[in-house]
C-alpha cells in the first residue's frame, strides 16, 4: 500500500489539519507516515502546500518526486492546478469548487473551470456550503477531507478515529461537528464517483 | 517512551528533554522556533523546571548557554541560519574554551529561502569553529543524535553544532522515542580560569588544545553509526550523501542502490570510509543540501584525479534545496510529469493580514512620504517587510536583524533627507536598540517608527522582549521625551498619525514613532469567539 498527497490551499484554510487527521490514522493502522508542510512566511493569505506520504513500507523522502501523487486535495481550485506536474496519469484531483480570491489577478472562474473540466479523475464540490448544509461551518476543510477518504487507502473509520483524537482537546462538541462534516463530505464524494472509479 | 508523530523540530526538543536538558535558550526564527515552543508547552519540561523563556537574541541566547554548560549541566541553544551571524562572536570563542555541560547548537537553515533572505549553509560555520556536526537524515535520527549528542559534546568537551533544513524541521514522521534522562548536578569546571579565561597567552593553549582535538573529532566520525558505507556492484560511480539527500537518492533507487554510497551524518569528515570510496569508485558524485561543503573539501584532499561531481561542475544546480527530482536527474533518470501547470495559474504572494496595524502605518506612512523627493523607508525583518510588495512598495531595504535604524543613520550621515526607518518591536529589541544610541550620541536626523504589534508576529507570535516598556527604552538610551510619539494605526486616526510623521521627519534630530496596535493573529488567538 502507497498513497502520496498533494494538500493544497491558501494560508489559514487549515490544510494542515486534515494532515494531522490523516497522521493520526495512517499511525492506527499502523502505516509509516512522512508529512512536510510549511510555515511562516507562507502562512500570511499565500499559497500552502503539505506533502503527504502513507505506505506500509518505510518511506525514504520527505518529498513526493513529480509524476507520482496519487491524490491532490486542494481546499481552493487555482491551488489545486498549481501542483499538477506532481499527479501521476491516473491521480485523482479531490478539489473545493469555491475560489479563494485575495489578489488583484486572480483568473476568472470559466477559465478554472475549464481548466477542471479537462481533468479526467476528480471530485469537485463546494465544501463551504456542504459544510453550512451540515451545519458546521467552520469546517470546510474537514468536509474536503471527507471527500477525499474513499482515495486514501485507510478505512472511513480509522479518519473517524483520527477525528477524534485531533479535536478530543475541543471537546466533544467539536468532535461532532467534524465528524458530521466528514460525513458530509464523504457522502458527496461518493455520489460523484459512482461508477466512476 | 513510545513511538510519536513528530516535527523533526518536535523530535529534537522531545530527545534534549529525555537526555537531561536543564535549559533551552533561542530567538524565534523559521524553522527553528517549534522546538523552543515544543518544550514551553511540554508538560515534562515544567515539571523538570526545564528554562525555556525566549531569549533577546541568538547572542544572548548562546551566551547564556553556554554559561549554563559552565555551571555543568546541559544546554540546548536554537536558531534559525542567520541567526549564527548574530551569535558568531560567541560561537567562535565557545570553541576555543569547550563546553562543561553538554552543549548542542542547532542551526535550522533555509535553502530554497522559504522564509529568509539568504541560504547560507552554517557547515561552514561549523568548520570554521572547527567543531563537530551533526545533521540528522530522519526525524529519528534527529531525535537519536540529540539524545547522545550531550553525551558527545561532554565526551570531546566541546560543543556540537547541529544542521537541519527545513525540510526535516517541518516535516513529520514516527519517531520511537527512549527513557528519560536525569539532569546534571551543578557543578563547575575544575579547570575553568585555564579554559574560560580567553586571554592572549591563555587562548593561544586552548587554539592548541582544538588543534589537536581535531584528532578525536575525525575517529567519532569514522566509528559513527551515522556514517554508513553501502557497498553495491557498479563501481564506475561512487555517490556520497550527506544529511536528507539520503533520502533523495534511496528515492531512486527503490530496489537498492546500483552504485556504492557513503552516508555522511556526522562531520568533521570521516576519512577512511573516503578513502575507501574513492579507492574503490571511479567517479564520485557528491549529493548534499546547501553549499557545496563537502564538495569542495573532496577535491581538497583527494589530489589524484579521481572526478568529483556536484553542485560545482553543474552536475547539480549551486543554488535551492534538493529534490528527489534533481537527484533523480543527476543520476541521468528520467522525471515524467503528465501534467503542466495550466498557463491561467498566477502567484499568491503572502500578504499582510487584513485588519494589520502595519497596514495603517504605511498606508499614513506613504502619504506623507510621497510629498518629500528622494525619500528612503529603510525596512527591517518580521512581517512588515511585507510592505515591500503592492499595494504599498512602502520600503527600500531589508538586509538583516536592527539594520534599518542604522542603515538609516548611515543614509543621514551621507545627506539623505529624510531618513525613515521602520521597525517591529521584537527586531528592535533583538538588535535595533544598540543603533538608536549611535544615533543618539550624534543627534543624528533619523525618523524611526517601531511598529509595535506587542508579539513576534512573522514566527507565529511568541512573546516580544520589550513588550510595555519600548517608550521607557528608547527614553533610557537617549532619546528625547518630546520626541518619542504614540499613536494607534487605525483609518480615524490617519491624519493625526500623518501630522505626527510631518512634524518628526521636519525635527532636526532624533525621533521614534511608536504606532501601536496588538496584532490581528494573537488578538484572535486570545478572544477566538470575535471572530
Amino acid at each position: 500500500m502507497k498513497t502520496d498527497i498533494i494538500l493544497s490551499g491558501v494560508g489559514g484554510q487549515g490544510i494542515l489539519s486534515i494532515a494531522a487527521v490523516i497522521g493520526e490514522a495512517a499511525l492506527k493502522e499502523g502505516l509509516y507516515m512522512k508529512q512536510s508542510e510549511v510555515h511562516g512566511m507562507s502562512q500570511r493569505g499565500g499559497d500552502v502546500q503539505s506533502h503527504l506520504r502513507l505506505s506500509d513500507h518505510p518511506i525514504a523522502s520527505d518529498l513526493i518526486p513529480r509524476g507520482q501523487a496519487d491524490l491532490i486535495i486542494s481546499l481552493e481550485p487555482m491551488e489545486s492546478l498549481r501542483y499538477l506536474p506532481y499527479l501521476k496519469k491516473e491521480g485523482w484531483v479531490v478539489t473545493n469548487a469555491q475560489a479563494y480570491v485575495n489578489i488583484p489577478d486572480y483568473p476568472g472562474m470559466e477559465s478554472i473551470r475549464a481548466e477542471l473540466d479537462k481533468l479526467i479523475r476528480k471530485v469537485v464540490l463546494d465544501v463551504e456550503n456542504l459544510a453550512k448544509e451540515a451545519g458546521s461551518a467552520r469546517a470546510a476543510n474537514i468536509v474536503m477531507l471527507g471527500a477525499a477518504t474513499p482515495f486514501l487507502g485507510i478505512e472511513y473509520t480509522r479518519i473517524e478515529e483520527g477525528i477524534r483524537t485531533v479535536f478530543r482537546r475541543k471537546g466533544e462538541e467539536v468532535v461532532a461537528l467534524n465528524l458530521k462534516a466528514l460525513r458530509a463530505g464523504f457522502g458527496a464524494a461518493r455520489q460523484l464517483t459512482d461508477g466512476n472509479q | 517512551m513510545g513511538k510519536h508523530l513528530f516535527l523533526g523540530d518536535e523530535a529534537i526538543a522531545q530527545a534534549a528533554i529525555d537526555a537531561g536538558l536543564s535549559g533551552v535558550y533561542a530567538y524565534p526564527g523559521t524553522p527553528s522556533t517549534e522546538i523552543t515552543e515544543y518544550i514551553q508547552n511540554s508538560a515534562t519540561a515544567g515539571e523538570r523546571g526545564i528554562h525555556s523563556r525566549w531569549s533577546v537574541n541568538e547572542k544572548t541566547a548562546l551566551e547564556a548557554a553556554l554559561g549554563m554548560s559552565y555551571a555543568g549541566k546541559r544546554a540546548l541553544c536554537c536558531m534559525k541560519h542567520v541567526g549564527l551571524n548574530v551569535a558568531a562572536d560567541c560561537f567562535m570563542n565557545a570553541a576555543m574554551s569547550g563546553i562543561h555541560g553538554g552543549l548542542i547548537i542547532l542551526t535550522a537553515d533555509d535553502p530554497s529561502m522559504h522564509s529568509s533572505q539568504n541560504e547560507q549553509d552554517n557547515r561552514v560555520l561549523g568548520n570554521f569553529a572547527m567543531i563537530p556536526i551533526l545533521e540528522p537524515s530522519s526525524q529519528q535520527e534527529a531525535y537519536d543524535m540529540t539524545y547522545e549528542g550531550f553525551g558527545l559534546s561532554e565526551k570531546l568537551g566541546y560543543p556540537i553544532l547541529m544542521r537541519i533544513t527545513t525540510r526535516m524541521a517541518h516535516s513529520r514522521a514516527g519517531v520511537e522515542t527512549r527513557p528519560p534522562r536525569e539532569q546534571n548536578p551543578l557543578h563547575f569546571p575544575e579547570d575553568g580560569k585555564q579554559r574560560f579565561i580567553l586571554l592572549p597567552a591563555l587562548a593561544r593553549k586552548r587554539f592548541k588544545a582544538l588543534l589537536a582535538a581535531q584528532d578525536s573529532f575525525i575517529r567519532e566520525s569514522e566509528t559513527s553509526l551515522y556514517n554508513t558505507y553501502f557497498d553495491a556492484p557498479d563501481k564506475t560511480l561512487g555517490i556520497l550523501t550527506t544529511g536528507i539527500a539520503f533520502n533523495y537518492l534511496s528515492e531512486n533507487y527503490p530496489g537498492g542502490f546500483q552504485h556504492p554510497v557513503l552516508k555522511i551524518c556526522q562531520y568533521p569528515l570521516p576519512r577512511k570510509q573516503i578513502e575507501r570510496l574513492a579507492g574503490d569508485c571511479g567517479a564520485i558524485l557528491v549529493l548534499e543540501e546547501g553549499y557545496p561543503v563537502v564538495e569542495e573539501q573532496l577535491k581538497g584532499f583527494l589530489g589524484r584525479g579521481i572526478s568529483i561531481h556536484g553542485r560545482l561542475d553543474g552536475t547539480l544546480r549551486r543554488e535551492g534545496e534538493l529534490t528527489p527530482d534533481s537527484v533523480g536527474k543527476a543520476l541521468g533518470k528520467d522525471v515524467n510529469s503528465y501534467y503542466s501547470v495550466p498557463e491561467i495559474v498566477v502567484q499568491r504572494p503572502p500578504a499582510l493580514c487584513t485588519g494589520c496595524g502595519h497596514r495603517d502605518v504605511y498606508e499614513a506612512l506613504n502619504e506623507v512620504i510621497n510629498t518629500y523627493q528622494g525619500a528612503k523607508v529603510f525596512s527591517d525583518i518580521g512581517c512588515y517587510t511585507l510592505g515591500a510588495l503592492p499595494p504599498f512598495r512602502a520600503i527600500d531595504s531589508c538586509i538583516d536583524m536592527g539594520a534599518s535604524i542604522t542603515m538609516a543613520k548611515g543614509a543621514a550621515d551621507a545627506g539623505a533627507f529624510p531618513a525613515v526607518c521602520v521597525i517591529g518591536d521584537s527586531t528592535f529589541t533583538h538588535s535595533g536598540m544598540t543603533g538608536l544610541l549611535d544615533c543618539v550620541n550624534e543627534q543624528t536626523p533619523v525618523t524611526i517608527i517601531i511598529s509595535d504589534n506587542e508579539t513576534t508576529g512573522m514566527t507565529g507570535g511568541q512573546d516580544s522582549a520589550g513588550t510595555g516598556r519600548l517608550e521607557a527604552i528608547c527614553e533610557g538610551i537617549g532619546v528625547a521625551p518630546g520626541h518619542i510619539r504614540v499613536m494607534i494605526p487605525l483609518k480615524k486616526n490617519y491624519e493625526e498619525m500623518k501630522r505626527i510623521i510631518r512634524e518628526e521627519i521636519e525635527y532636526k534630530g532624533v525621533s521614534v514613532l511608536i504606532p501601536r496596535r496588538e496584532c490581528i493573529q494573537t488578538l484572535k488567538r486570545k478572544h477566538p469567539a470575535k471572530k
